[in-house]
Order: structure tokens, then sequence, then C-alpha cells
């Protein structure tokens, strides 16, 4: 095992390099401004960019929209309605991307309250994505005096802005000689702007990364400066192609500087109650972590065992889920042999949870930083699932590799393994060959050409051109040049709204398909994690249960989008007594701890019902824009089948008995018949049967939502909500019209 | 027996909290384990003795992101 005490610090970019950097650095323009000092949480000021014109505004932000949208992800999508019209695209300048930290988001006394909330036109979905990212850069911006940030317009050269709160300016900036590739240009960046090492810690960077500029499926990294090791380190803003507006805009970075994080910066109403809760929090992490979770030792991929036990890990692009090579990188591996133990891991301050671990000193064998010792932050569960078992890949030293050049390369690692995945069965299927991919063998399992693939990503050259474009423009791509068939390659292609599905096999849970399926931004679990209340525990058995789960999980999630809070901290620690509560699966304590840390840092009370209605508001408002931008109905919400069920003759084999027996116990078939039944007709039987719960789903959760059985929210809804803004209504009523509602 | 509200195929004689554990793979150090709504200890899991009528619920408290 591998302890922080003999991880030796990381070499920094030496003075002389920095120096040339500097010297050809171009101030472009720079502009003074005022610091707005935060208060309960606050700062009520958005600072507006636009990096073709090279301008800097900050502006008021109404009661009204504070009222409404509350913060984080809510100001986000306020914001970027204002910019887009229905005709806008992601590379449309008038395309935004807006961010913000949220009312809680800076506070260092409870964990994970260090999240960011990231709004854009999606390039692989042309609807609006939200992606939340831990780091630095978000409550910087805050304690800087913005509660938001807008970015608009688009720079002729690449451009990095940088906002000092210690000096007061927001400046655009030419640095040319600095790398593109994120763990580079971080540590550039953050030495450069830093007066000195132990300033490095007051600098925060967001970056994408060189694939970015050639891939839909881009992110936006957030830097976090990890003084013990001497290295910056990275967060991502993974989902749906972020990265790729950024580096559109041809923003190389943006900088933000502080003069050093404090207890209270938030001025909380009621600080000693933030101290209090989080006291009572640091200790059950500290007494249950290592009984529970080991969050600390092992970070979120903790779960690969379990999750393979119930087919539940996506195992050669989700057709299978038991992962049979998972005893190679379970748990113990990641922890026994790669990640270093005893590090205060948090991505960001006062974060006792700390799963944000690191393999140190890692050697890279390929690509263009071959034979260097980089710091590799995760795997996390979904890089680790996603990367490894669904292409077939079991060695950790590769997953650690994949993952490491998508966190540098600026590419989504969900996306990326979910796509490569698909990649894969295109190419056992006969829909690739070498010829097709320029000479990469997409064989399952092949690490080698998978990291050989996206280092095409990063040149913009060859296959990874067509990789960089995620698997719906993939799909239409290959059926164009008739490779593939359509129907079949959308029912095992696991994308939806254009989106790539992450980490969890829905075959076994109706509520699961729906907690993909009936999202706003396409098929992200963040939004309902239902998969073992439903499938393991039964405890939603019931339509009905269904749909109230997926009618309450996310709008209780979407709370933490709108605060700047991490979700992880609710359930994947609990108080040792949580057994003995009404409904351990809440747990109702910390559910107590969030309504106390909003009272406290607003001085507003506030209610479990009081949550699910301020998320209510935005989620609603998310929804209306989704079918402002054309999508956001039922169609919309249709989902591949292979996430409802097996798709292909080897798959519904696999588990033949689970599928027979259910055909028996729950299609309503005899055992007689089913014995009758050729393997293609009980596939098709499964298929009618599975297809139908779904709809039938659809129908519960809908009305349960307020919305029309056409996925509309109706007017009355809007206007219980407060909602009833003369745009929605705009969008909604003609609709409304139409199917009679 | 019922197991999550599922009529339990495995009962029989002298079956216990941790047989039942045991016998399903049920591997996550995060169970809430309820005998007839009581809530049963891990450290009770061996001595616990399911009888045919009894309703067992071992609910899995898992995170995700």
């Amino acid at each position: 095992m591998i302890h922080i005490c003999n991880v030796p610090r990381y070499q920094a970019p030496s003075a002389e390099e920095l120096a040339e950097m500097r010297k050809h650095h171009v101030l472009l323009r720079s502009f003074d401004y005022e610091r707005t000092p935060i208060m309960r949480g606050y700062t009520d000021k958005i600072l507006t960019i636009d990096v073709g014109e090279k301008s800097a505004e900050i502006a008021d932000i109404p009661a009204e929209v504070k009222e409404k949208f509350v913060g984080g992800k809510g100001y986000c999508l306020r914001y970027l309605w204002d910019a887009v019209n229905p005709q806008t695209r992601w590379d449309s300048p008038e395309n935004e991307i807006v961010m913000s930290p949220g009312p809680i988001a800076g506070i260092t006394q409870y964990g994970g309250t260090g999240k960011t909330l990231i709004c854009t036109i999606s390039p692989l979905t042309d609807i609006p994505i939200d992606s939340n990212v831990g780091g630095f850069f978000g409550p910087y911006l805050k304690f800087a005096g913005f509660d938001a940030l807008e970015i608009k317009g688009k720079s002729e050269k690449d451009v990095i802005v940088v906002i000092d709160a210690t000096k007061g300016t927001i400046s655009f900036e030419e640095a040319p000689l600095e790398h593109f590739d994120a763990h580079v240009l971080c540590e550039e960046l953050t030495a450069l702007y830093a007066d000195d090492e132990n300033d490095k810690k007051n600098i925060a960077v967001a970056a994408a990364g060189s694939g970015a500029d050639h891939a839909n499926i881009g992110m936006l990294n957030f830097s976090f400066y990890d003084p013990r090791r001497g290295v910056t380190r990275l967060k991502q803003a993974g989902r749906g192609g972020i990265g790729r507006v950024f580096r559109n805009k041809k923003i190389k970075a943006l900088v933000c500087k502080i003069d050093g994080v404090k207890a209270n910066l938030n001025n909380a109403y009621d600080f000693g109650l933030i101290n209090k809760t989080g006291l009572k929090f640091h200790r059950e992490v500290a007494n249950n972590d290592t009984k529970q979770n080991d969050m600390r030792g092992v970070g979120t991929a903790y779960s690969l065992r379990t999750l393979a036990d119930y087919d539940i890990v996506p195992t050669h692009n989700f057709k299978f889920g038991d992962a049979p090579g998972i005893d190679e990188m379970t748990a113990a591996v990641f922890k026994s042999d790669w990640l270093t133990q005893g590090a205060a891991d948090g991505c960001w301050y006062g974060c006792s949870m700390a799963c944000a671990k690191a393999s140190d000193h890692f050697l890279l064998k390929t690509g263009p930083y071959k034979g260097q010792r980089v710091c590799v932050d995760g795997p996390e569960y979904e890089s680790a699932a996603g990367l490894g078992p669904s292409c077939g890949i079991y060695n950790p030293q590769e997953v650690l590799e994949i993952n490491f050049y998508c966190d540098t390369y600026g590419l989504d690692t969900i996306s990326y393994g979910t796509m490569t995945a698909f990649l894969m069965e295109c190419y056992e299927r006969g829909i690739l060959n070498k010829e097709r991919t320029g000479g990469l063998d997409l064989t399952w399992g092949n690490a080698a050409d998978d990291l050989e693939m996206m280092h095409q990503i990063a040149r913009g050259e060859g296959f990874g051109l067509i990789a960089g474009l995620g698997i719906h423009k993939q799909k239409e791509y290959f059926a164009k040049m008739g490779w593939g068939d359509i129907n079949e390659m959308n029912d095992f292609g696991m994308e939806q709204k254009g989106l790539e599905y992450s980490e969890y096999s829905a075959k076994e849970s109706l509520a699961q398909q729906g907690g993909y399926g009936l999202t706003n931004k396409g098929p992200q679990h963040d939004e309902a994690w239902l998969i073992f209340m439903d499938q393991v525990n039964n405890q939603i058995p019931t339509f009905e249960d269904k749909a109230e789960a997926l009618y309450f999980y996310p709008m209780f999630r979407t709370w933490f989008g709108l605060m700047g809070l991490c979700k992880l901290p609710w359930n994947d620690i609990v108080p040792a007594d949580n057994a003995l509560t009404d409904d351990p699966k809440m747990v109702p304590e910390h559910v107590e701890n969030y309504l106390n840390l909003y009272y406290a840092m607003t001085g507003n009370k506030l209610d479990v019902d009081g949550m699910i209605r301020q998320s209510e508001r935005v989620y609603n408002f998310q929804r209306i824009f989704n079918i402002r931008m054309g999508k956001g109905l039922r169609a919309n919400d249709a989902i591949p089948y292979r996430s409802a069920g097996p798709v292909f003759e080897d798959e519904y084999l696999w588990r033949e008995e689970r599928y027979d027996t259910q055909l028996v116990e729950l299609a309503g078939y005899t055992e007689e018949q089913v014995k009758n039944m050729s393997l293609q007709e009980r596939m098709a039987a499964t298929r009618k049967y599975r297809e139908a719960q779904y709809q039938t789903l659809i129908d519960a959760v809908y009305p349960k939502r307020g919305w029309t059985l056409g996925g509309v929210p109706t007017v009355e809804h809007l206007k219980e909500l407060g909602m009833d803004l003369p745009e929605l209504l705009e969008v909604v009523e003609p609709l409304l019209a139409e199917e009679g509602a | 027996m019922k197991l999550n509200n599922r009529e339990y195929k495995g009962f029989r004689e002298g079956l216990t909290v941790q047989d039942v554990i045991r016998e399903n793979s049920f591997t996550w150090p995060k169970l809430v384990v309820k005998l007839n709504r009581k809530v049963i200890w891990p450290e009770e899991y061996e001595n616990t003795v399911i009888e045919e009528t009894d309703d067992l619920e071992v609910i899995h408290l898992l995170g995700g992101g």
C-alpha cells in the first residue's frame, strides 16, 4: 500500500520556462472592478464576459431571479435561456457557458461544499446540458465577488481570462507558449499567477485540453492545488461537451486569483450552526467510513464488486452486467496497489470524505507524455466501469492511463467509455473493420488501440475525428456510409437525447430505465439513482411507487445543484443509528443537516417541501427549455432497447433462465407456452413486455410531475409553482392546445 | 417467509439472517436488516432464526453519485 508519507513532491515547471512564458504574454484588455462582499452566501452579482469583444460587465442579479432560481444550476439555466434562441446551436456565437457555485458553496465546515454548476447548449444534444464539478474555480469566483459567470462570444485567437480579486482586475491575455493539455496547462498557469509557492493554493484554473478541440465529448477541468503533493490536480465538469464549446470560443483557460480562503467568507447568517453541523458530520466520517463505504480509502470506485454481483456493471457495451474480470480491478486492488492512502483528498477544503483519490507518480506508457510520471486523479466508479469492463478492459494500469488521458485531453470519461464500447461492438458486428478505422483494432479489451484512438482525437486526425462525434452522430454516419443498419444501432447504441449513458446497466430495474430516460439533460444518473432501491431492495414495486420516486428524487437531487453541494456526503456515509430511522434510505439526519446549512447560510427557514419546491421550479424551467430547443417531449424520452432488455441472442442466452422465468411470472405466458417458443419468439415477447412496461411507467410519471401525457408541463402546475412566466407559457400553450390539455 | 416483499424460495427450518445474506451474496457493508420491522444488528445475524411467516427486509444503502 502506498502512503502519502512516501510520496515525493512533484516537480514544478522551471523558473526559466515560466519566465519565457510570461515574456510572451500579451495583455489585450483589462478592467478594474470593485469586489462585492458576500452576504449570507450571495453577492447578487453576475459577471458577463464577451471573449469576442474582450469586454466585461458586472450586473445585479434581480431579486425575482434569486427567488425563483436560487443559484447554481438555476442561475445557469435562467441566464442561458435569455442568451439563446431556438435556432442556437453549440457553436453559435450567442451560445454561452454559464457557471454558478450556489449559496452554500465555499464553506469549509461541511463535506462536499465546493461544487459549481455549468450549463451550455450541448454539441451532443442541442439542448441545455448541466454538469457539476468540484475544484477551486467556482468558490473562488464567488469570493472574487460573483455568484455567476456568463461567457459569450468567440475569440479569434486563443485567449485566457484572468479574474484577479487581489487587484480587482479582469483581464484578457494571450498566453501562446503554455501547453494545451490540462495537467500541464493548469500547472503552468498556477505557477505563473501565484506570487510564490505558498500562494499556489489561491489560484484556480478552468481549462479543457487538446481533445476538446476536436470532440463533441469535450469536457472542462477545474483545478485544485494539492500542497502536500506539490501538484495541481483536476476535477471535471464532464457531461455534454462543455469543453468543446469552451474551445470553440478559443478560450485557453480561465484563471481566478484570490487572497486566501477563510472560515466565513460567505458571511453566513448563523456561522455557529454551520460549525456545529459540520463537526457532527466529520465525527461521523471518522467513526463510520471504514465500516461503511471506505470513501476515504478508494473513493467512489468502492462499489465495483457489489454492482457486478447484481449484473449492473456495464460489460461489453451494456450487453452483460457481471464484469467477469472484475476481481482484477476491485476497490481492494486499487487501494493496495494504486491509490495513495492517508492524504487529505478533498476536492474542496474541509471535505473529510476525501474521495478524490489519486495514483501518484503513475508511469505513462503511451502518447505524448510517454515515459513521464504523473498524478492521475481517480478513477471514480463511472470512469472505472465505463473505460474498463464496458470495453472489456480489466487491467488497472490501462484503466488509469485511459482515465489520465481523458482528463488531460479534456474528454468526458463517461462519454468516452460508453462511446468506445459502442465502437467495439460495431467492430465485433462488422459495422467497423480495420479499413474503416484506419487500422485500429477495436476488439474488446484492446487498450492499446483504444488509447491510440484517443491520441488521434487529441491530434484531430484519422478515425479520432469520427470517434469525437459521439454515439448519436456516429450512428447516423455509419448508416449513411452503408456500414450498419440504423435501427439495429439505435437498439445497442447507448445514448439518449444525444448523450451517452452513464455506467449502470438498468435492464432489471424499470425505475432506473426511467431514471435515465426521463431526465432533462440525457441519461446521467445524478437525477435519479434508483437501481438498488428498485431491483435489489424492491422498495418501489408498483408503478405508483416508481412514479413517486421518479418525481421525488430528481427534485431532491436537483437541490444539491442549486446550492453548490456534492451529493455524495448525503448517503455515501450514514449515522451509525440510521437504521433506526423511519426512512433509512433518505438518511433523515443528513437531510436535517442540509436544512440547517441552508438556514444558517441564508437566514431563511426551509423544510423538505420547500426544498422540493425550489428544485421543481428549476426542473420544469429546464424541461420547457428543452421543448423550446426542439426536444423535451415524450418522443425524446424514448430509450435504446438495450437499456431495457436483451437486444441480441447471446445477450438473452446469458440470462436465459431469468428471462424465461419472467415471461411466466410477469408477462403472463404459461410454462408450456414458453417451452414451445423459439429463442426469437421469446426475445420478441420479452421486448414487447418490457417496452410496454416503460410506456406504462411514463404514463404514471408525467402526471406526478404535473405534465401531460405528451410530456408538457401544464399551465396549472406552472401557476402552482409560481412559474407561469410569459416566456414559458409561450412555449407550452400551443403544445397544450394541440394535446387538448 | 418474505425477503424484500417477495416469497423467499430458499426457506427451511433453522434458517438464519446470516444464511440469507450469504446465500444471496449480500456483500454490501451498508445493509439495513429488519425482521418483522425490528432492526437486526450485524452481531445478531448469526443467531437470528427466521420463521416461515416472517418478513425480512435486507436493504442495501447505496449512494449513486
